[in-house]
């Protein structure tokens, strides 16, 4: 479909051509709709990498009841409907003027890609054993440096994992991103929504198929580092 | 000691968390709960609208409908699905349960684009159709169009916790039954199909929660004279500004969600397979 010589969304595609990739690569504003996830979804996998591996951390040590509803809280953004959230956001940016905005791309999609992180970190933080920090403690290393040398490289494939589902669950959102976009700012996935609601432009055929073959790349990456690792 | 410093060191590592969650959610979403019952003034008449307006209760109503189409279609589906799971070598059960997920790893709108070539008018489902004899079958545009679309990304949520609910019965049940007389489809019913009505239930009440929120498919597939709950909390918020009737119907919904996804969890297994699903691929929506 993405290589159709048709002006439309024709189906089965006509001829063989270049063209909409050419167009895609042409258009500044496909590319700087491109240019506009990238930052975002790249600001979002630090920051929510970060906070939720933070959090899975913090979790992984405490126990009880209070502990227990904070995990669980900490999910809801999992579950809630992404239209409901993307109302209240809505609202609450119009506000605090930060609609279309980087930051406020960044905290909205932090905000639901936390979860993930936490999901994944925690997975590996199964296999991991306590003690190790006490022993690394009482050889005199201080609790940061015992996370960076002695935590850190255990459980950094959870930690790479959870930044990769926070990319692309940024990289990949549509619902919330309709509600912030502005004239001047919008995300990949806005501008595929405009092309086939407002503009019926076929360059969406070659954008989808960059996309898939994207975040495809982006999944395999945990897993040919296994196969190298496995190798070694 | 060691073990109350180190519970003193817990908390302020979930701090983070906890602020964005806070400033990013539940203080906008609370802003929005005030907001519905406090515009004009203080009152509950945003959420008596939702029952008098005429137009946001055919929404539900239709928006329910949809939904269960979804969760029936995705049972009869996920259920001989899973069962086969627990049957083929471990290896086979891997490559099944990539092909379950393989919604989850292409993107929202390529997915929905995929769809709006397949389906619309010409299309090579129209013209399966047409070859099968049935002309001018529409889904394009139509409700049955959007439950399809949604019963493909809804699956996973069916086949994950009717998996692990299915490979937990002991078969030698099966095959008492079976000693004892009874017909193979007996001893499902009977026996089989009980046994795994955790699972069902979990399931179920999973996929028909999810499916009352999706905004993207519904507006790109759908018809808007078709339109479902997501497209209506839309609407009302960017173009009428009517933030307070948006409001109570969105906290209408969320409420129902969570309490909907709280009670399957009960039913177990919903939780794991939301962590499953989750780490798997994104949602829609």
């Amino acid at each position: 479909m993405s290589f159709s010589g048709a002006p439309t969304f024709q189906w089965p595609p006509r001829g063989f051509s270049w063209r909409l990739y050419h167009n895609f690569f042409t258009s500044p504003v496909w590319l700087d709709s491109l240019r506009n996830s990238l930052l975002v979804a790249l600001l979002t996998a630090l920051l929510a990498t970060t906070v939720g591996t933070a959090a899975a951390v913090a979790l992984s040590r405490l126990h009880g009841r209070l502990a227990r509803f904070v995990r669980t809280l900490l999910m809801v953004p999992i579950v809630a409907p992404a239209i409901v959230v993307a109302v209240a956001v809505y609202i609450s940016f119009l506000g605090w003027r930060l609609t279309g905005t980087v930051p406020g791309y960044v905290l909205a999609h932090t905000a639901i890609a936390v979860p993930y992180v936490l999901v994944s970190v925690t997975g590996a933080l199964g296999g991991f054993d306590q003690r190790l920090l006490k022993a690394s403690a009482s050889l005199g290393a201080s609790p940061w440096r015992s996370f960076v040398r002695v935590t850190m490289p255990l459980i950094s494939r959870g930690i790479l994992t959870g930044a990769i589902f926070a990319f692309i669950v940024s990289f990949d959102e549509v619902v919330i991103a309709l509600f912030l976009r502005s004239p001047q700012f919008q995300t990949m996935p806005v501008q595929m929504y405009n092309s086939v609601t407002v503009e019926i432009d076929p360059t969406i055929s070659a954008a989808s198929s960059l996309m898939v073959v994207a975040v495809t790349i982006i999944f395999l990456v945990p897993q040919l580092l296994r196969g190298r690792a496995r190798r070694r | 000691m060691s073990s109350n410093k180190m519970r003193l060191s817990g908390w302020p590592l979930l701090l983070p968390a906890l602020a964005l969650l806070a400033g990013i959610l539940l203080v906008p979403l609370g802003r929005t709960l005030l907001d519905s019952v406090s515009e004009p003034t203080w009152t509950l008449k945003n959420y008596e609208n939702i029952f008098t307006d005429g137009v946001t209760l055919t929404v539900l109503g239709r928006t329910v409908m949809i939904a269960a189409a979804v969760t029936a279609a995705a049972l009869l589906i996920g259920y001989p699905y899973a069962y086969l799971m627990t049957r083929v070598s471990p290896r086979a059960r891997g490559i099944l349960l990539v092909i379950v997920l393989i919604p989850f790893w292409t993107s929202v709108m390529a997915r929905n684009f995929a769809w709006i070539i397949i389906l619309q008018n010409g299309g090579p489902v129209q013209k399966v159709f047409a070859l099968l004899g049935a002309d001018h079958v529409v889904l394009y545009g139509t409700s049955a169009g959007v439950t399809i679309a949604m019963t493909q990304v809804m699956l996973p949520f069916m086949v994950l916790p009717l998996f692990s609910t299915l490979g937990s019965i002991d078969r030698r049940l099966l095959l008492a039954a079976r000693g004892l007389g009874s017909s193979p489809t007996a001893a499902f019913w009977k026996v089989f199909f009980p046994l795994s009505r955790g699972g069902v239930v979990a399931g179920v009440i999973l996929v028909f929660t999810l499916s009352l929120g999706f905004y993207v498919t519904p507006a790109l597939l759908g018809s808007p004279q078709q339109s479902l709950v997501a497209q209506l909390l839309a609407q009302r918020t960017t173009q009428l500004l009517d933030f307070a009737a948006a409001g109570a119907l969105g906290m209408v919904v969320l409420i129902v969600t969570l309490v909907l996804v709280a009670w399957a969890n009960r039913m177990g297994g919903t939780m794991s397979a939301i962590g499953v699903v989750a780490t798997s691929r994104t949602k829609d929506r």
